[in-house]
Parts: C-alpha cells; structure tokens; sequence
C-alpha cells in the first residue's frame, strides 16, 4: 500500500548529476541500464461511492480506472523518454476506500519527508490533504477539481490545480456567445451548492462581457422517472414547464453541476433556443472527440492503452505526470520544494495538446490553458475567443485574473 | 482511359500531337507538390504561373512530401492508411503504394535515393525501407509521436525528433544504433543539417525556441529565441526551416505567429519577421531557390516569398490545410 520513496541520498545524486540539464544533456542509449535513476511519484485517490444508475443517459460510463489511467498512460511517455537519459518513473497509486481517512493515508505517505502527490480527491479531500503540517513542503498536483474556491480563498501554496476553475469555464463560454451576439441568457440552476458557485460565475461572466442574464430560476428536479420507459414522456411535459420565462432570451444557460436535470433540456425548452452551460454546449479541458492540435495523436495512443476514450479527468491524471517529468527530466528538480518553484517560474511549460504551452498562473497556481467548448461528438470552438485581449497571455482573460483573485498565499 | 478512346477515334498522330502539347505546357516550369492533410489530395501548381495543374487523389491524411533525388517521384505519407504513395513526376499519377507500418508522418531519403526513413508517429518508431524492392530494412524505437526527420550528407546520420519526449535522437545508418539521444525545447517539429553540415537545427513547436546542435558533440550551442511586437509568445510555434544555398541565411515557419522569421544563420540574430497566411507549417525553395514556399495550414494557401526581397509577393489557394510542399525542377 506504501509507496516506495527514492532514497534522500540518491535525490542529492541525481541534482549533481543533472547539473546543467537545461542548456543540453546527451547520452549514448541505455535501454534497460541499470543506472537508471528513479523517481517515484504517488498517486493518492479515493473510491467514491458511485452509483451508475444516476447517470442520465446509457452512453455515460463510469470506467473504474477514469483519471488512473492518464496518469499511467503518461508514466508509460516518461519512462519512454526517460530509458534515452537513464531516469526511470513510478507511480504508486494509493486507493482509499469510500469514506476512507485520506489524512490517516496521507499522514503515512509523508511520514519519512515531502514527497509528490498527484490528488485524485473531491475538493474537501484536497483541502484535508493540502492542510496537513506534513503536506507543508509537499507538491500537490490537483487532477480533479474545478471548484473556484480552491483557487480562491482557499487556495494553498504546495497545491497545483491542472483542470479549469468553474469561472474559467463560464468565460470560456461566455466569450463564445458574445462573439456570436448571443447576449440575453436566460440562467437556470440546480438545487446544490455547486450550482450556486456556477451561477455566479455566469453573473460575473455576464457582467465581464457585456451580456445580460435576463432571467433566472431555480429548478430542483425530481429524479424519480429516471431510466423508466415513460421517462421521455415526462420529461416532454415537466422541461417546457420548468423552461417558461416571459423574458425574451438567446441560450439557456444552465448549471447543473450534479447531472440532474441538465441533459434532458436540449429539444425540450419551452421556446426554440441552444442549451450551454454544465450540459448541452459544454467547457473542458479535454473530450474524447478533441483532435486538433495533434491531439488526435494523444487520443489514438490513449485508446491504444485504456480501450476508451480519454476523459478531461484522464488528461488531469496525463498532464500531473508530464508536469513532474518536465521538472525532472528538463530541470533536474527533485524536491518536491524546488519544483513548487520551478513550476511557478517562467522556465516551466508543460506541452497539452492545445498549441501553446501551459504555464502556471503564480497568484493561485492555477494552470493556464485554451477551454474546449464541446457538444457530445464534436470540439465547437476553443476559447479565448479571437479579440478578447489580456497584457500578458490571452488564456489569462479566463477565470479570475490576478487584479481580482481571493487567493492569498501565505508567504 | 478517355486518351485512349481519342485514339481509337481520331487516330495515333492526333493522339501523340496532344501528349506532345501537353507536355511542352509543362516543360520548362517547375511544379509544386503541396500535401492537402484533411482534403487526401496532393495540389500540383505550376511554378511560375501558380495555377493548379492538377490535383492528384492520395491514401488517407497526406502530409510528409518529398521529391526523390533523381525528381522521377515525388513520396507522399499517408498516415491513417500506414503507406507512402510514390507519385510519378511525369504523368501526376500514383504508381505505386508501400508500406511503412503504422501513422507515417514525415520521410525522408538517403543521399543516393535506395532508403527511405519514415516517422511512425504512432508507434514510436522510425521504418527503414528498401525503395527498389519496398522492403523493411530494419525498426529503430525513438521516442514518442516521432516527426521531422534529417539526413546528413554522407548518409551516415538519420536524426529524428520526437515531439513529445522532446528529442533529438541520432541514429547511426550503419548499426542502426541510437548514438545519442538531445533534449530540447517542448515538442520538437523538424530537424534540418546546414549546409556545410555543421550544425543540426531543431524547432521546438510549443518552446518556442529553434536549437541549434553541433552534430559531433551532440550539444545545443545556441537556443534562438522570437519575439514579435504584438503577438504573445504563446503563440510564436516554430516549425519548417529552410537555409540559403550559401547557409547564411535561415527561414523559421512561426505556425500560429503567422510570420516566417529570416535569421542569420551566422549571428543568431533574427533580421525581418515575413508576414503570410495563418498558420504557417512546412516551408521549402524554389528549384533555382530564388522563391520560399509556405504552406499556411488554416487558410488552405500557399504564400510565395520573394527571397532576394525578402518579400511576401503573393499567396495562392490549395487544398485544406495544406502540411507540406515538395519541388521538382
């Protein structure tokens, strides 16, 4: 269940020996030496109680290595580029059981010093792990999340968020629909406290971009015809209903974080109008269809590895491994300290898939990055969208921007 | 096949006046050869005129073109359906298919034209082929999603880069072996030896960056840097380099910067950014290298630079999104 940590001695080697990496490092094939350095990375994730059959639709999978695999998918790349420079990774994945003590299992992981962690954790689990006093000096690298408080009043120093903030995927949409002139929205949120966040986020949206929620509802549904053979037939009465709103509108937006309700609304409104939001026109980091950019590639290579599609949670997994091999391997950090820095330096840039590299914003390690705004089978469009502007990166005009974040690193 | 009813109908004398006709057209002119990714089509332009000559039906996502060195054939790499198609130069007809095993992406050939070297971008791979008989010589396992491949003049050296495990890897053509293995910036694109065969230059598509590598020591001397009034550097992604006759002058594609930088290839120091069509991807000379071709991905054109002028002189329409550009005399 413990991971193996490399040995502090053989840290200190590998800085030596990997002293001046960054200008140029050359050495003959050793596929297989064995003087292979090795670097252990652990991989900490809980077993949610997961209930299928919430999923709306039948098409939805809950496959039980979601996120894993990305990650082993990317120790498999490292250890590829690693046998040409004699490094050798390992992932250690630790799996607590639902409702699990993550402290307890955290608190054993770090027990002999600061290590890596990739989190595969809820928001509150991150929080539990990030606020240990034995996490002080760890990197934690967030492959799940996209909860702007996090990132906001509860942002910590030692974690990383890789996947998009709620409010970088609301931009994300939201400049999409200025663009097309379709400013009058028409807001309708879940029951949860998700929702709340969400909803917001496309007020702020609204009010960043010039577009106006011109109605708003609450709508809380009861999830009882689910999957029963009448299930459409209420649907078709109950969504028209729950859709009715005097004001005249252009998209719905909806935030419905949960799944509740939000798939049922696309052909089913009240007036003729596209559905945006949590379902319908959605914002990620990745989806199974996304292929520009050669990421056709990097789906191809998943499929091979994983037999399914590559989810937006499997490129977080993806992206915390390339991310530690690039402090490894390109900058010779081993320290989980020294690589806190390097990641927030202007050295740092992980390559996504999305024609730019990555980088890290240093007011709340968040990291950078184009959203896809995707229907199920198709990559819409990629925000930023073409003239929303930003002194330092374009990507920065998603989400909150330094002048406006809560976060507040403890120095 | 409609040639031939001609000739049943207006007789053989007919027949070859035509063929003769159309050749002279053709003589005389270079032609282009521009691999069309999304349209499976190779684009053929006349090189002075840059009108369509004809568009000639390829396997699935052309994009790697080169000309064979005696311009007999142009070779074309069709990575979803894991072949090359040998293009005759003479009658713009695919004549043959072989295969390299799966997703090739780019090639390239021996100095004296009997190997080819493929990318097997999907695989990790780089395929020696037998050009004669399309026989496998040999595999050579290189990093991940390999690409732009170079080869030195005395056909010693295959370099081939991976874009992402960010190498430059070295192979000996004699054992076969990897003799070193270069990091360099983030998603490596191509790989090109100067003329004088001193130095190799890799661009780094996501770094931003092109390196330059002295090919005895295997280290990076110089890391050329762009910065473009007004464009964010996030979107500055190297790709093609092409070097003056003389080596003194080197041409970067800039992809979504949508410029093509002129360096000194002496100095380091970028002198002029060209301005061309969006996204420019592969470049290459004119046969007699007075004109620089680009192939601009996302607006399906081709810009024509004027080199002596160092000036963009026009752009001309191909196929969508064009990847590659090959040029016969």
């Amino acid at each position: 269940m413990l991971v193996r940590r490399a040995a502090p001695a053989l840290g200190l080697l590998t800085l030596v020996l990997l002293a001046g990496v960054s200008s140029a490092f050359a050495a003959p094939a050793a596929p297989g030496r064995s003087a292979a350095r090795s670097f252990a990375i652990t991989l900490l994730r809980e077993e949610y109680h997961f209930n299928p059959e919430i999923l709306p639709s039948l098409l939805e999978t809950h496959p039980a290595d979601l996120g894993l695999a990305g990650a082993e998918e990317a120790i498999y790349e490292l250890n590829t580029a690693g046998k040409f420079i004699g490094w050798h990774f390992k992932l250690a994945v630790v799996t607590v059981p639902d409702g699990g003590n993550v402290a307890a299992t955290a608190d054993r992981l770090l027990a002999h010093g600061p290590t890596v962690i990739i989190a595969d954790l809820r928001a509150d689990d991150l929080l539990t792990l990030a606020n240990l006093p034995a996490a002080k000096n760890a990197l934690i690298l967030d492959m799940r999340t996209s909860e702007d408080l996090l990132r906001q009043q509860d942002c910590r120093t030692n974690v990383f968020h890789l996947l998009p903030s709620q409010a970088m995927r609301t931009d994300a949409i939201a400049q999409f629909l200025v663009l097309k002139r379709w400013t009058r929205w028409f807001l309708i949120q879940g029951p949860t406290p998700q929702d709340a966040v969400y909803a917001a986020d496309v007020r702020r949206s609204a009010a960043r971009y010039g577009a106006r929620v011109v109605a708003e509802k609450t709508y809380n549904y009861d999830a009882g015809s689910r999957r029963s053979d009448t299930g459409y037939q209420q649907i078709q009465t109950q969504m028209p209903l729950a859709t009715e709103v005097s004001a005249d509108y252009d998209v719905i937006f909806v935030a419905d974080e949960s799944d509740l309700f939000g798939d049922y609304l696309p052909y089913n409104t009240y007036a003729a109008r596209p559905v945006v939001g949590t379902q319908g026109l959605v914002a990620s980091a990745w989806t199974p269809a996304y292929q520009e950019y050669a990421a056709l590639q990097m789906q191809q290579r998943f499929d091979l590895f994983a037999h399914r599609g590559m989810t937006e949670r499997d490129y977080g997994g993806w992206l915390a491994v390339r991310i530690v091999g690039n402090a490894v391997m390109r900058a010779g950090k081993t320290s989980p300290l020294a690589m806190r820095t390097y990641l927030r330096s202007s050295d740092f840039l992980v390559a996504g898939y999305k024609g730019q590299g990555l980088t890290f914003r240093t007011w709340d390690n968040q990291l950078r990055q184009p959203v896809l705004l995707s229907q199920p089978l198709m990559t819409v469009s990629i925000s930023p969208q073409p003239g929303f502007l930003h002194p330092g990166y374009t990507t920065d005009t998603l989400g909150f921007d330094e002048p406006e974040t809560q976060c507040r690193f403890a120095q | 096949m409609p040639l031939r009813a001609m000739m049943g109908r207006c007789g053989a004398a007919l027949a070859c006046a035509i063929i003769l006709c159309s050749f002279a057209v053709r003589a005389g002119a270079s032609e282009l050869f521009v691999s069309n990714e999304v349209d499976d089509t190779v684009t053929v332009l006349n090189g002075e005129t840059y009108k369509i000559i004809a568009t000639i039906p390829t396997d699935q996502r052309p994009r790697g073109i080169i000309a064979t060195p005696d311009d007999k054939a142009v070779l074309v790499c069709d990575g979803d359906s894991s072949n090359i198609d040998v293009i005759d130069t003479r009658t713009l007809k695919v004549v043959r298919r072989i295969d390299t095993g799966p997703d090739p992406e780019t090639l390239a050939m021996s100095p004296s034209g009997d190997k080819i070297y493929v990318s097997n971008e999907n695989n990790a791979l780089v395929t020696v082929i037998n050009y004669a008989t399309g026989k496998w010589i040999t595999q050579i396992p290189v990093g991940i999603e390999p690409e732009g491949l170079a080869v030195s003049k005395n056909g010693r050296t295959v370099v081939v880069v991976s874009e992402t495990t960010s190498m430059a890897h070295f192979i000996d053509t004699k054992t076969w072996q990897l003799v070193a293995n270069v990091l360099v910036d983030t998603r490596p694109r191509i790989a090109i030896y100067t003329p004088d065969q001193r130095y190799l230059w890799v661009s780094s598509e996501v770094g931003g960056t092109v390196s330059v590598i002295d090919p005895r020591s295997h280290r990076i001397v110089h890391v050329i840097d762009f910065h473009i009034p007004g464009v964010d550097k996030e979107y500055i992604g190297p790709v093609g380099i092409r070097f003056t006759a003389d080596g003194n002058l080197a041409f970067v594609s800039l992809g979504r910067a949508n410029r093509v930088a002129v360096i000194n290839a002496r100095t380091y120091e970028v002198e002029k950014y060209i301005l061309v069509g969006q996204r420019p991807w592969q470049i290459t000379f004119s046969a007699d290298r007075s004109q620089l071709y680009v192939a601009n991905g996302l607006t399906n054109d081709v810009t024509i630079i004027d080199v002596a002028s160092l000036k963009a002189v026009k752009s001309v329409p191909v196929g969508r999104l064009p990847w590659g550009i090959a040029v016969i005399p």
